[in-house]
């Protein structure tokens, strides 16, 4: 365990202590501060308060209804497009408040992309026009060749170009779920994003394909930051460097029991209810 | 409401095997100045016999804890007491090397006459075992702070082996013909003395249980 901490020590913390030193020059650094949401009436989750760290990833932990997707809906507000949806206290994406009343949501859902659990390619849309359909709402595009370049560098940063390139005609809804969810992280990237939201993006997969994606996260973290909810333990494990455990309260509402580097929260957590949930003394 | 009763019903079987471990050790410490003390040579062959159901305990929960890792990917404190499972496995076999060590050296001395009565090595046997079994209460509870002053008893035990090795080393000053018989009584001794440290390491990794952090804590004099 020593050579763990150690190794946790030399990799871990000089990559977040960088992170940090850096912030005002880098981007993708989230600051939520007291952030609670609602359903019409019904606490959702309460007080969040947490700092996600340019080019990390980090995984969002906890049992069923504890509001792990609603938070991450929070991050780029898709929360305010669920029915009565609304949120109290702020997320500042790089010290601005992504709720300010002067920021366009559509403009922020560019800067925050998002990744959902079914993959979603759009059925009637070829592999290219799926990845290059924020392009050309954005018309982030001028000319075709600039549009091509940019759809076949998403694709590659996906990690699936190499099984697309031949049939980038052919329907998005032809591929295999692997692919499908690859072509839809093509589709977020494409726009440029600084923070990638990916909610439980694996667990349509089979294994071999979620272990694809989790190396392709922790690629893609080199240029992104990343947060991911998960219900596999494991998967968070492997692959975040940053670990949030979010609970029920007695309230039913979710709140964020504990936040640390993965390797701490997975070997010697703080909180006993970490320790418990982890472990499956509670569940 | 536990979720994963089976995989902490098997956790629980293998702190069960670790007091089977720990009870056969301790009762070859025992044997083993037994036979020393009565010169039974029968019982010290018997010890040396027997270190293979030690050896092949600690294989049976080494094989246990493996397949735990491989089928349930332990986190948090169950992943800290398996790992610390392997670790005191491994003293606690180094601790029955040494019984056998010393029933090997019941059986070199023979029918030697004793060179004086045996009594700081009885002691030091005593508190061996007696820091082991409580070490072994200490990691099914787990309780760190009891393993914390097992720690500090190995300075007895210490002081015991300095004043034995003196006492042997006055027997050889004044007699060379002592010499080998003295040698193998300071060998016992260094015998015990190596296990009581072994026991301070399984107090280690109790702390280790317990609070998450792996330090060298015990400083033996040797």
């Amino acid at each position: 365990m020593a050579m763990i901490s150690n190794l946790v020590n030399e990799n871990i913390l000089p990559k977040l202590e960088t992170a940090h030193n850096k912030h005002k020059d880098q981007k993708g650094i989230l600051e939520v501060q007291d952030l609670s949401a609602w359903y019409r009436n019904t606490l959702a989750i309460k007080h969040i308060t947490m700092t996600i760290q340019s080019q990390t990833i980090t995984s969002i932990i906890g049992p069923s209804g504890c509001g792990k997707s609603t938070f991450i809906r929070c991050l780029n507000r898709l929360h305010e497009v669920s029915h009565c949806g609304r949120v109290e206290g702020c997320v500042l994406l790089d010290d601005k408040d992504i709720y300010a009343r002067d920021v366009d949501p559509v403009v922020l859902r560019r800067r925050i992309g998002m990744v959902f659990q079914k993959p979603s390619p759009f059925p009637t849309m070829s592999i290219f026009d799926n990845v290059a359909a924020g392009l050309k709402l954005t018309q982030f595009w001028s000319k075709r060749w600039e549009l091509e370049e940019v759809v076949e560098k998403s694709l590659r940063l996906a990690a699936i170009w190499d099984e697309v390139k031949d049939k980038l005609g052919q329907s998005g809804a032809s591929l295999s779920g692997g692919q499908q969810q690859r072509l839809c992280i093509a589709r977020a990237i494409a726009v440029e994003p600084e923070i990638i939201l990916l909610d439980e993006p694996c667990s349509a997969l089979d294994p071999a394909s979620t272990l694809k994606i989790e190396d392709l996260m922790r690629n893609l973290a080199e240029q992104y930051t990343i947060v991911i909810v998960t219900h596999n333990m494991q998967q968070a494990a492997r692959v975040s460097d940053m670990a949030a455990f979010f609970m029920m309260a007695s309230d039913r509402a979710g709140e964020l029991v504990e936040y640390g580097i993965t390797s701490q929260i997975f070997t010697n957590p703080r909180d006993k209810r970490t320790e418990d949930y982890i472990t499956g003394r509670f569940g | 409401m536990e979720i994963r009763t089976g995989f902490h019903k098997k956790l629980r079987e293998i702190q069960d095997d670790i007091l089977v471990m720990g009870s056969m050790v301790s009762k070859t410490i025992a044997w083993a100045i037994e036979a020393l003390q009565n010169r039974d040579l029968k019982l010290a062959q018997q010890i040396i016999n027997d270190d293979q159901k030690i050896n092949n305990k600690r294989f049976e929960i080494e094989e246990k804890c493996v397949q735990l890792i491989a089928t349930q990917q332990p986190m948090a404190s169950d992943l800290r007491t398996i790992i610390s499972v392997l670790n005191i496995i491994t003293e606690l076999e180094r601790i029955g090397d040494y019984a056998e060590g010393n029933a090997k050296i019941t059986i070199m001395i023979g029918n030697e006459p004793p060179l004086k009565p045996l009594i700081d090595i009885p002691l030091m046997a005593e508190k061996t075992i007696d820091m082991l079994n409580r070490s072994l209460d200490a990691f099914i509870k787990p309780d760190a702070e009891s393993a914390k002053a097992i720690i500090a008893e190995d300075d007895y035990i210490d002081n015991l082996y300095d004043q034995v090795f003196r006492e042997l080393l006055t027997f050889m000053a004044e007699d060379p013909k002592t010499i080998t018989r003295a040698t193998r009584l300071v060998w016992v001794a260094h015998n015990l003395e190596r296990s009581a440290d072994r026991v301070t390491n399984i107090c280690e990794r109790i702390i280790f249980i317990v609070e998450g952090k792996m330090e060298e804590i015990s400083s033996s004099k040797y």
